[in-house]
């Protein structure tokens, strides 16, 4: 037998500094600093008490960069309690400490000046002429991640490993919210590889009493990396700032007292920090160590405790317990709603008791009860006294009157009845900062001006959320404010779940608070870019051009010149973003050639960096009435990417052969560069197209494509499109300066309108053919599913009942016909009501990647076509940027990036963009409503009448619309003198001539007004019935 | 911590033990490990380890297996039951097994000079004694130290290294919580002439990223 060799790693002979590491077999001393070209260093540490099974001292084999980085030893890990596989972990010596004065660290990789010399000095406690910097525990970033996003910038921050790891298992959210914080540059933060690290990396004890948890290691750990900090920084710095444990852990706090290190509770440090920092961050501090422990909370228990986790997942497997996420009720506070798969009808989820501390969003598990549950019992006592507040009687009765009895409709026939559960467990909470007001019943007289902290309620803005329970200093100060708050805790003792305070929005009704409420309620990310995503932007700025062409430029290369083609934009007025334009001209065979440009966006945004993740991860545009939150920086949506007139612009081109009826000969695609020759408005189109002694080719371009989108719609409507209808309004603003409505009326539609939607449709079914034609699994593609008939059921009853007309929902094709058929002659505005509660009727069109869904289900049953995509606005939605990239790599113009050859990947972002979609949508709706309210007031003396149809009928009330303004109401009556009539959907009112009877489609006159709600400071929109009844007193 | 929950690539640039994406783990290589064999190595990469015995060139064992111009080359591959490659055993004739060895055998029987050894046989047996991700590259270093140590002509020495993937960052010598979550190439590269005589991948790339990796697996090796 030969000796026992080691061999060391015979390849890579032009690395010449291996060789020195080649003898380097033995131990080298640990106190030796450990430069990046010495040999590895091996000497094995072993945690205590446990027998490592570690390799032989031997060389490390270097691989690629030729860069001998000192790893070092391994240490197995075990995992759990001794079973499944062992890891295997490294400590190096090459973790970089971040300060900026470092002697030692300052050539590791990773290593950036960010920890400065002289560190915080305005504090109370911590005074120390060099500053103190803070090291935080896992608990403070779980449970005080506002007060840490909200300290000072220049606080500096270390944030070991540990923490962020622990962070990562217990909430993603918070996690992300953490790295958010590390990777903000202007902050002080510096993230230690503690874990990592070999004079800091921390074993599991054994103790006398056992195994040390892992909380305990875990808090070790923290405490061993001040340790760390304040001897190695000792080496580069005579006067070394404070290193202070920011922890809300007692015990822990007193470990690192008796190491003789400072430590300090989150309320101790910001009740010490400079007075008017102190005043911002007081109420960020939740509960904290003085808070009372849960199970020592004083009153009696109102909710039912959870079961535990065992129980639960066993009844789902049983199919006893369903999963689902809960809706509330938006008409009624006490009830909500869970769809459940395998169930034919969401589950209704009655009182509070039922509901059990479920907040709307969650995702909850359920039992079926039989027999509807009703809230009688828990209706009345809203807020209880013992919670040191009350609500006075009036309130109660305006809570119950606006709660409108839904149920109503579903108890008549048996058959109808809905399934009814409670909530037994709570699998994930969805909670995220609320818009609030505070509740004014809440206060006390005394507390309006104390500056004690005190209990006080928080009114959602949003009708689903219970109102929110939290402790303040300044009440007096946020009574008039709209605050953001956000969701701690909900114990089975309290009726109402506890929150805090996260900051103040501005003045109720001033437009900036207004605006900013509405985002944040919407999860709109409205904040500027950074600077990273700025840097991506070409760096000529504004006076980017295209460059003059030549073979090797870069922006020429495959690229078409059609500079010479006659094309102009249509858009609406004030567009700024201007990403289609279109040109037509004969053929000599008599076609004609009609061709789509959008702006190449992609030529800017590229896959994967900063600004491609941003844009995607707002995609869209958000259009609000007074402003418009940008997906892509302004320089690209306005200026480089906007198509604007008489300027060369980069273009992506759909180019087709028609003929003159519209049929397609040929279709290509191709990027090119266009210049624009005009930018007309809708109205200035389609002046210049009726203007008959106007006969320049701009013109006549505009007339042929004119005509033939009159055919491609013609062809559409044949093959069964649906004309829907939802209420667009237009809101004048007065000046820009003072905002002050304001006019609203109703958009008007011309031909040009429907000249642009034709060609953008039919480019994005083109496109949509293309890119699924070349990458089936992955194509970025929209549809919109066929509604299922019962969806149209309650609409056809009412038509039946009360015109005798019926909807044929069996195709989109029939439902189109009957929609047209749907005419009262008195009345033409009741055609376009049924089309907008039909409208409703339907599911929405979504983004979705063709490999995740069967080929049969990627029909548009709106548009009636086989497959479509977005493509033609990709400065406004993400959706269209991966499908001109997409399109960029079916032409072989580029290779696709790998990221879009990944169904998962794909799927991950076009489920974000769908999010962001829909909330968008809600975002701008509730920016107009908030107008119309403001139009609504000013208006002479905040009194409007307004024609409206009744649209559903309660027993309580009616659901009006207001189809001049787009707006929906509710009239109630809290005497009961009325009659309902369920099964003819008609309610008889009593009046000085006797009963008159409102039936659903009558047309009525209402009255509105708005109205300040006392408690919540919100506008509410007031509705009185007029003709022909007056409502009044009711 | 499940391996769902691993994080492969830390903002540290730190892998989940610690290493940088293109650091090896511990190695270490030792011949002559087995008394009885004409050539024996076992090779350590962090907690895989490997043994491999040659033996041969010599008479066949099974007269099928004889070809009159050149040697043939067996391969067999074993796993110790405390290999801890997880809750499924895995017993001699596994399929796995069996395409790990069918690799290995491909790998060297262009660059064992077989034509010198014509009409005999040489015996391959592959133990894998502890399993931590990695074993086929593991088990071509090794046969190529058992071979050597067997003094049997070779072209070439091999060297093997796996490459995964994470987003768009290579990261070498994969362990096994890494090998379950990446897509993953096996490289046998010869260092003299710089030729390939394995790459084998199980999961789908993209091309652009393949022929980096492919690179940087050679390089490694």
């Amino acid at each position: 037998m030969r000796d026992f060799i080691t061999i060391l790693n015979p390849v890579l002979p032009s690395q010449s500094h291996h060789s020195s590491a080649l003898l380097c077999n033995r131990p080298t001393p640990r106190d030796k600093p450990q430069t990046a070209f010495t040999g590895p260093p091996w000497q094995l540490q072993r945690p205590p008490g446990r027998v490592v099974k570690a390799a032989p001292p031997d060389h490390h084999p270097q691989a690629h960069q030729g860069r001998s980085a000192p790893v070092a030893d391994k240490v197995p890990q075990e995992d759990g309690e001794g079973k499944g596989p062992q890891l295997e972990r490294y400590v190096r010596d090459d973790i970089a400490c971040g300060f900026e004065e470092c002697q030692l660290c300052a050539d590791f990789p990773g290593f950036k000046p960010v920890l400065p010399k002289r560190g915080y000095t305005l504090h109370t406690k911590f005074a120390a002429k060099e500053g103190h910097w803070l090291v935080i525990d896992t608990n403070v970033v779980l449970h005080q991640m506002d007060l840490l996003s909200a300290l000072p910038l220049a606080l500096p921050i270390i944030i070991p490993s540990t923490t962020i790891r622990e962070t990562r298992h217990r909430s993603l959210p918070l996690h992300n919210r953490l790295q958010q914080l590390v990777q903000d540059e202007e902050r002080k933060v510096w993230v230690w590889w503690n874990e990592e690290s070999r004079d800091t990396a921390t074993f599991q004890e054994e103790r006398e009493e056992g195994k040390e948890g892992p909380n305990d290691r875990n808090d070790r750990a923290i405490r061993k990396t001040l340790q760390y900090y304040s001897e190695h920084l000792l080496s580069s710095a005579a006067r070394p700032p404070q290193l202070v444990l920011l922890t809300d852990d007692k015990r822990n706090r007193e470990l690192a007292h008796a190491d003789g290190m400072l430590a300090v509770s989150t309320r101790d440090y910001v009740d010490g920090l400079d007075p008017k920092e102190r005043e911002k961050l007081v109420d960020l501090v939740v509960g904290g160590v003085d808070e009372i422990e849960p199970g020592e909370r004083r009153g009696r228990r109102l909710y039912d405790e959870y079961l535990p986790m065992d129980v639960l997942t066993a009844g789902v497997k049983t199919g006893r317990l369903y999963q689902g996420h809960f809706n509330a009720s938006q008409y009624n506070y006490l009830e909500g709603t869970v769809r459940v798969p395998s169930l034919d009808k969401p589950v209704l989820l009655v009182g509070r008791q039922a509901m059990n501390r479920s907040v709307d969003g969650d995702v909850v598990l359920f039992e079926v009860v039989d027999g509807l549950i009703r809230a009688e019992a828990l209706k009345d006592d809203d807020v209880e006294d013992d919670e040191g507040t009350g609500v006075d009687d009036k309130e109660k009765q305006k809570l119950a009157e606006e709660k409108m009895d839904v149920e109503d409709e579903t108890k008549r026939k048996p058959k109808d009845v809905q399934p009814t559960g409670r909530v037994v467990g709570v699998i994930k909470r969805n909670w995220r900062a609320y818009v609030c007001h505070l509740d004014r019943s809440s206060l006390s007289a005394a507390a309006l001006t104390s500056l004690s902290q005190q209990t006080v309620f928080a009114t959602p803005l949003s009708r689903t959320l219970p109102r929110i329970r939290l402790r303040t200093r300044q009440a007096p100060q946020l009574i008039d404010q709209k605050i953001l708050v956000t969701i701690d805790s909900w114990s089975p003792n309290s009726k109402y779940p506890d929150g805090h305070f996260v900051r103040a929005l501005g003045k109720v009704e001033s437009k900036e608070a207004e605006q900013e409420s509405l985002l944040l309620e919407y999860e709109v990310p409205y904040r500027p870019f950074g600077r990273a995503i700025l840097d991506c932007l070409p760096k000529e700025g504004e006076t980017w051009k295209v460059p003059p062409k030549s073979a090797d430029s870069l922006e020429w290369r495959d690229r078409e010149d059609l500079r010479d083609l006659i094309v102009c934009s249509i858009d609406p007025p004030n567009c700024q973003d201007i990403d289609d334009a279109l040109h037509a001209r004969p053929l000599p065979n008599g076609n004609i050639e009609a061709g789509v440009h959008i702006a190449d966006v992609s030529h800017f945004v590229h896959p994967a960096n900063p600004m491609d993740s941003e844009a995607a991860s707002r995609g869209t545009t958000v259009y609000l009435v007074d402003k418009r939150i940008d997906m892509l920086p302004h320089l690209l949506g306005t200026s480089l990417c906007s198509l604007r007139p008489y300027v060369e612009r980069l273009a992506f081109s759909v180019i087709w052969e028609l003929t003159p009826d519209g049929e397609i000969v040929k279709e290509r695609f191709v990027k090119s560069v266009i210049s624009s020759n005009e930018a007309f408005t809708y109205e200035a189109a389609q002046v210049r197209k009726d203007n008959k002694s106007l006969n320049d080719p701009l013109t006549n371009s505009i007339r042929l494509l004119n005509s033939l989108a009159i055919k491609l719609k013609e062809g559409r409507m044949r093959a069964g499109a649906l004309s829907l209808s939802s209420p667009e309004l237009k809101i004048h603003l007065d000046s820009a300066e003072s905002a002050e409505p304001i006019d609203v009326e109703q958009k008007e539609l011309r031909e040009t309108n429907s000249l642009v939607e034709e060609f953008m449709l039919l480019a994005n079914i083109s496109v949509a053919r293309k890119i699924q034609e070349v990458f089936p699994a992955t194509a970025v593609l929209r549809r919109h599913a066929a509604p299922p008939k019962t969806n149209f059921e309650a609409l056809n009853d009412l038509l039946v009942k009360r015109k005798g007309l019926e909807l044929d929902v069996s195709s989109n094709g029939a439902l189109a016909r009957s929609l047209d058929a749907c005419v009262d002659p008195e009345r033409p505005e009741f055609n376009t009501l049924v089309r907008i509660m039909a409208t409703r009727c339907m599911l929405s069109a979504e983004y979705f990647c063709s490999g995740s869904v069967s080929k049969e289900a990627y029909g548009h049953y709106g548009l009636a076509s086989p497959i479509y995509t977005h493509f033609t606005s990709p400065i406004r939605r993400y959706a269209d940027v991966l499908a001109h990239r997409q399109l960029a790599a079916a032409i072989n113009y580029t290779s696709l990036h790998p990221s879009l050859q990944s169904k998962a990947h794909v799927d991950r972002i076009l489920n974000n963009v769908n999010k962001r979609n829909r909330l968008a949508q809600m975002a701008g709706r509730a920016s107009v409503e908030f107008y119309v309210g403001l139009a609504l007031k000013s208006r002479n003396g905040g009194k409007t009448r307004a024609d409206a149809f009744v649209i559903r009928t309660f027993r309580n009330g009616l659901a009006v619309f207001v189809s001049s303004l787009g707006l929906e109401g509710l009239i109630t009556f809290s005497k009961d003198t009325h009659t309902f009539d369920p099964e003819n959907y008609s309610i008889a009112i009593p009046s000085p001539k006797g009963d008159v009877a409102v039936a659903v489609f009558d047309k009525v006159v209402v009255e509105i007004t708005v109205e300040k709600d006392a408690n919540t400071q919100r506008g509410k929109v007031k509705m009185v019935l007029v003709e022909p009844v007056s409502s009044v007193g009711l | 911590m499940s391996s769902s929950r691993l994080e492969i690539l830390n903002d540290g640039g730190l892998r989940h033990d610690a290493r940088r994406p293109y650091e090896l783990r511990s190695t270490s290589f030792s011949l002559g490990t087995h008394p009885t064999a004409d050539g024996s190595s076992t090779v350590t990469q962090g907690l895989t380890s490997v043994s491999v015995t040659v033996f041969g060139p010599r008479e066949p064992k099974q007269r099928a297996g004889v070809t009159h111009d050149r040697a043939s080359i067996v391969v067999e591959v074993g796993v110790a039951l405390w290999a801890g490659t997880g809750a499924q055993r895995r017993t001699r004739g596994d399929k796995r097994l069996m395409e790990v060895g069918a690799a290995i055998r491909q790998t060297f029987e262009p660059v064992i000079m077989t034509q010198l050894y014509p009409r005999s046989e040489i015996f391959i047996n592959v133990q894998v004694i502890s399993a931590d991700g990695g074993i086929l590259p593991s088990s071509i270093n090794a046969t190529t130290l058992a071979l050597i140590d067997a003094g049997i002509s070779l072209l070439d020495y091999v060297t093997s290294v796996s490459i995964g993937l994470h987003l768009t960052q290579p990261l070498l010598d994969l362990s096994a919580p890494e090998e379950n979550d990446l897509p993953t190439l096996v490289v046998a590269s010869l260092p003299g002439s710089g030729k390939i005589t394995l790459a084998q991948m199980e999961t789908r790339l993209h091309v652009d990223r393949f022929e980096e990796m492919l690179l940087l697996g050679v390089e490694a090796g």
